[in-house]
């Protein structure tokens, strides 16, 4: 029944995207880069990760780094789905007798580490995954970096030397939305040809569309693309996707919305129909 | 009148040709500034440590670059670079650390900015300015940029708190008020808690010097020193671990100058705030006014040297009245 797979998929990513927007009311939250994310987390959590809230501490685990960090109610959200912790929870965002805020805390289950200064979690998972190596271990290291966060030097430094190592249990998924805080990132620091510059640095790099998940199917069941070499799925995504009003857009980028404006945006998420938002609770920062 | 900090800017790189403007992909604070400076606004994307050598090039050739990063990225991140290619050469570029402390609320401890001042005191020459709100800091902004030493300024673009009448100098503190029983040494965003502290304990019968500071680097220690010798206590309040930011300027002096005296340190001993929302994470560390009032409340009756018969649970204020009393303090 291979097409069952993408529909359970679908609903638990329509799930997320709900969360996601409850948490762009109150004081708000990063919002287009968790919505180009999810559908990634979806697949990785139900199909590729070897970890299960019965398994975090397990030393056979994967692990999932999330190195933007911004983009943490996707990974919350998800998480909820997945049942590491309750819904009701996502309900004390930003509240101090929780530690659910604007970027990643490991005292949330299955957060693997605290993220919010870009460029870290790339040099963390190496050091994951020389550890899994030196004891001969199975597990692999995911790190889900923004294409924003390539400006930083240390992503290169990561690129050079977990391709040094020949760190095959090492895959990076570049959430390529296109975007970087208020602008785009080839009008910034252009990044394109990204690929070749992967494959420069001695890297196997495969291309996908990040909302799709059969291209996820095909690309995922066959990593490490390369024996020896560190992987990058270069993932193409849309900033905001599954709502219009938001979609690949410079100005959607840290939200704050109303009650009402959230109650419209979970309507658009079921019916498509775009929703008019009222300009002053648009925050740039 | 009520000039942003983008303008002031703005009116000193057109006055001066030598200005360039920098930023590490923040441009929340100079929006327009690239339309309006052209090629002398350089935005070199989320790479703090390049924007810190290149500002030292631009300095070498004769620029001041004044410099915008979020103020944990710029001082930890790019901290070698800023020691070896600015404090070494001792070149005048001005770094501008945005949200620092409470003013990062609920991004989380990678963002907060703890140790900024502890960290750029460290380097030798470098000046440090902290301004209480933007009135503050556009005041004080020409003379940064005129001095020929690198400078750190602990950004803060809050609306007025305080009607600012005493002209900036480098180096000199605002005196607020100048009473007897405890002095309150503040910089930063946190002046304005400490006018509502000042406020609450003056109705209460304590006497309060209030000091804004401005200054931390270098700080005016005429001003502390006389505190020490003429105030039952002296409190030194921030948003910074204890360690190496005011407290650690306060106790150096005192000793340098074989002072003794009752000190309260209100600041953040060993652990990272808990993100929130600016009033949530200040009530729940207990940085607001109220409670602040409170803390020192508590040891000048320790130290026997007040007395104070209103217990101390009647200086809680609600959160409408302490917007209240800032908007009325701002006057």
């Amino acid at each position: 029944m291979p097409d069952q797979i993408p529909f359970e998929l679908e609903e638990t990513a329509l799930r997320a995207r709900e969360h996601i927007v409850r948490m762009s009311g109150g004081g708000g939250c990063f919002i287009g880069a968790s919505l180009s994310c999810v559908d990634l987390l979806v697949y990785l959590y139900k199909r590729v990760l070897h970890i299960s809230p019965d398994t975090l501490q397990d030393d056979e685990r994967d692990y999932l780094l999330l190195s933007k960090g911004h983009d943490v109610p996707a990974l919350y959200s998800v998480l909820v789905e997945l049942g590491f912790f309750d819904a009701e929870r996502l309900k004390n965002h930003l509240k101090t007798t929780d530690s659910i805020y604007w970027h990643p805390n490991r005292e949330i289950p299955g957060v693997e580490f605290h993220s919010g200064s870009l460029g870290h979690l790339l040099a963390v998972g190496i050091g994951i995954a020389l550890d899994i190596k030196l004891r001969g271990g199975d597990g692999r290291v995911f790190v889900v970096l923004g294409d924003g966060e390539l400006n930083e030097g240390s992503i290169w430094e990561g690129c050079l030397v977990a391709a040094a190592h020949k760190l095959d249990n090492l895959i990076v998924i570049i959430d390529r939305n296109g975007f970087q805080a208020n602008m785009r990132t080839e009008e910034l620091l252009p990044l394109e040809p990204l690929d070749s510059k992967f494959a420069a640095f001695g890297w196997s790099v495969t291309t996908i569309d990040g909302h799709s998940f059969t291209e996820m199917e095909d690309a995922f069941a066959s990593v490490p693309i390369f024996l020896t070499r560190p992987s990058a799925l270069i993932a193409r995504t849309v900033r905001g996707k599954g709502l219009r009003s938001l979609e690949a857009r410079s100005d959607r980028w840290f939200v704050k919305f109303s009650e009402d404006e959230i109650a419209m945006l979970i309507e658009e998420l079921h019916s498509g129909r775009t929703t008019h938002l009222a300009s002053s609770t648009l925050m740039v920062r | 009148m009520h000039v942003s900090y983008e303008d002031a800017l703005k009116a000193i790189a057109a006055a001066n040709s030598d200005v360039v403007v920098m930023t590490a992909e923040n441009r929340a604070a100079i929006r327009n500034l690239p339309r309006d400076l052209g090629d002398r606004f350089i935005d070199v994307g989320i790479c703090e440590q390049t924007l810190i050598g290149a500002a030292s090039g631009l300095a070498l050739r004769g620029r001041i670059p004044v410099v915008h990063a979020l103020a944990s990225f710029l001082t930890l991140r790019a901290f070698e670079f800023i020691r070896t290619d600015i404090g070494i050469p001792g070149l005048p570029v001005k770094l501008i650390g945005a949200l620092p402390g409470f003013l990062s609320e609920a991004n989380g401890p990678t963002h907060q900015s703890l140790e900024d001042i502890a960290l750029m005191r460290s380097v030798p020459g470098v000046q440090i300015f902290c301004p209480a709100d933007e009135q503050e800091l556009v005041m004080g902004l020409q003379s940064i940029i005129d001095s020929p030493h690198p400078c750190y300024v602990r950004c803060n673009l809050r609306e007025r708190c305080y009607k600012h009448n005493s002209e900036f100098h480098i180096g000199k503190a605002e005196i607020v008020s100048e009473g007897t029983d405890v002095t309150i040494l503040a910089y930063g965003f946190l002046f304005q808690e400490a006018l509502i502290a000042s406020a609450l304990l003056e109705c209460r019968g304590v006497s309060v010097r209030l000091i804004n500071l401005r200054m931390l680097e270098p700080v005016d220690e005429e001003v502390i020193l006389e505190s020490a010798r003429e105030t039952t206590l002296i409190v030194s309040l921030e948003d910074h671990f204890q360690r190496g930011g005011l407290f650690s300027i306060l106790c150096e002096l005192l000793v340098s100058n074989q002072l003794s005296c009752n000190v309260l340190p209100i600041s953040f001993d060993r652990q990272w705030f808990k993100p929130a929302l600016l009033d949530d994470a200040l009530e729940h560390e207990g940085f607001t006014g109220d409670q602040i009032a409170k803390r020192i409340l508590k040891v000048l009756k320790e130290k026997g040297g007040i007395q104070c018969q209103i217990p101390f649970a009647s200086t809680k204020i609600t959160r409408a009245s302490r917007s209240l009393m800032s908007t009325m303090l701002a006057r």
